[in-house]
């Protein structure tokens, strides 16, 4: 069966120059293991393909329950360089949570 | 020594809401009311306002702001640290001795005062001396632009704070310290904290972290569950509640609005992460993966656990340079086939760029209402051929001013010889907009010296 992350995450996102940055939080501590293999760094920059021109580091912050995808050259340019609306990677957080994911486990 | 020590977050940024640190000093008990107003590229403004007018070159909407709370602040002898000094600290403070002294103020106030940050002035004795300020992300040397910086500020940290704070400073001002040691200092200061206590340093950073962008810890801009979020139309700020173990809480004031509950605070840890084992600061290095959260109560996150290591022997320094130019303009068009006919405008408009023989670095076009916010992904969700309205936005950038200005004389002419049903031009033709870009580096912290002032209303 598959899921919508939205579903099962909530997740906040953020920039450091031309690298935005998604934090994915399981939204139950039981789903945080299912993120931990389903959602990695590279199915995460095949999400984004033709989004972010770099590559895609996760980070595990199990305490929190949390992954930390840094995504580099995600901004075109970065903060004040960048054309795009979301020129800080505000909402790539929600991009993030329309990836579908296999439950079963 | 102090029991409990609350800090109140005032500004998350530079034009965060007005009322907020007035509601922080008003709606219950606080010691510090602790204000954040820089981010990257803030610095540069400063600076050019500065150039302009020597006297300027802070965050201006400081002074209003204070001078509504300067009296509360002197009954309740509650005190304040804060970054809008900008690349001027001195002439902030002189501001807000002025408003403090028109409030009959006079000797009830000391006014600390934190320089040493700006290096702008230094900056080729610095690079003669082998202080090459390599870009962070890209590695080039600031040779490539130097005849372009436009401001070069070091991050210092909570230490000089806390030495104002020693020769009794009640309010805090800062050039570019970062947003952590704003809160981080006053713990250090009421609890005794020493320079290599440093899981309590990193607990001080980690809480610094979490109130540093204001309400977005307590139920601002949250999405789990944001429709069930209480009364965000009066949306208490986030107060640490910290005890002198490094232990802390995160609450907000009685009868106001917004949540603080552990997704929340989650998000805000999350926020503007990089590497969650180090998390570099000039005061320690902290690690995100051992803090430990709970809900303590209503409203009330606890924060523990939290481990540090020793800082490192360099300062983070933020420089901006002077890029180029962009132009964005905008037209909107209506149903049917709203999002067919933008799509024809902008094959049109970009069609007599490339006709112009227009030079740019870039250019790029989004349908706000279909894709400007999540690209491709969007196209699943997509009902192309229903959509109401789809506005056409088009940015173009450029080393040079001509021909960003001559892009933004190619929109409006759209509206009458372009596709139909188009409007939503009243703002007039896009203005080109200087870019102040942001070049992250290193420095050897022996270099950098701190400065602290403290002088009496």
């Amino acid at each position: 069966m598959k899921k919508r992350l939205v579903e099962i995450a909530h997740a906040r996102s953020g920039d450091k120059g031309d690298t935005a940055n998604v934090g994915l939080i399981a939204r139950h501590p039981k789903d945080y293991p299912l993120l931990v293999k389903r959602v990695t760094a590279a199915r995460v920059a095949r999400h984004f393909k033709g989004m972010i021109t770099g590559k895609v580091e996760r980070f595990e912050l199990p305490n929190l329950r949390a992954l930390n995808f840094l995504l580099h050259g995600a901004l075109d340019g970065g903060g004040t360089i960048s054309l795009k609306t979301d020129a800080q990677g505000k909402v790539l957080s929600t991009a993030l949570l329309r990836m579908e994911i296999e439950v079963s486990r | 020594m102090t029991r409990r020590l609350r800090i109140a977050a005032g500004q998350g940024f530079w034009g965060d809401w007005p009322e907020a640190p007035y509601r922080q000093v008003t709606g219950g008990p606080v010691d510090y009311l602790m204000m954040d107003y820089l981010a990257e590229v803030t610095m540069s403004i400063m600076q050019k306002q500065k150039s302009r007018d020597p006297t300027l070159g802070y965050a201006k909407d400081f002074i209003p702001l204070m001078r509504r709370i300067l009296p509360i602040l002197a009954e309740r002898k509650i005190k304040v640290t804060a970054n809008a000094g900008g690349v001027n600290p001195r002439a902030c403070a002189a501001a807000v001795a002025e408003a403090a002294r028109g409030l009959g103020l006079q000797g009830k106030l000391k006014i600390g005062v934190i320089s040493g940050d700006d290096l702008l002035d230094r900056l080729d004795g610095l690079l003669a001396r082998g202080h090459t300020l390599d870009n962070l992300d890209t590695g080039r040397s600031l040779r490539d632009v130097r005849d372009r910086v436009l401001s070069a500020n070091a991050y210092l940290g909570a230490w000089p704070i806390v030495d104002a704070l020693r020769q009794g400073a009640d309010i805090v001002i800062t050039g570019r310290v970062t947003d952590t040691g704003l809160t981080l200092a006053p713990l250090i200061h009421a609890f005794g904290w020493n320079a290599s206590d440093w899981d309590l340093l990193a607990a001080g950073t980690v809480a610094g972290h979490i109130i540093e962008c204001g309400a977005q810890a307590s139920g601002g801009n949250c999405l789990v569950d944001w429709q069930r979020i209480p009364d965000l139309a009066n949306v208490g700020y986030p107060i640490v509640d910290a005890g002198a173990d490094g232990s802390f809480e995160i609450v907000k004031h009685p009868r106001t609005g917004g949540r603080i509950n552990v997704a929340g605070v989650t998000e805000q840890l999350v926020y503007e992460m990089g590497n969650p084992r180090e998390y570099i600061t000039p005061d320690c290095v902290a690690d995100f993966t051992t803090i430990q959260l709970s809900q303590a109560g209503k409203d009330r996150v606890r924060v523990s656990g939290v481990k540090g290591k020793p800082a490192t022997d360099k300062l983070k320094v933020s420089i901006a340079y002077f890029y180029g130019y962009k132009a964005i303009g905008t037209l909107v068009y209506a149903w049917p086939d709203a999002l067919k006919k933008a799509q024809a405008a902008d094959r049109i408009l970009r069609q007599r760029l490339k006709d112009l023989k227009l030079a740019f670095e870039a250019i790029h076009t989004e349908f706000v209402g279909v894709d400007a916010t999540h690209g491709p992904l969007a196209r699943e969700t997509r009902q192309s051929d229903d959509v109401p309205e789809v506005q056409l936005r088009v940015g173009v950038r450029a080393r040079d001013e001509a021909p960003v200005e001559r892009f933004t004389r190619e929109i409006a002419p759209l509206i009458l010889n372009g596709p139909p049903s188009v409007t939503g031009f009243a703002g007039g033709r896009p203005k080109p907009e200087e870019i102040v870009a942001y070049w992250p580096a290193l420095i050897d912290k022996r270099v950098v010296k701190p400065v602290v002032e403290v002088v009496e209303v």
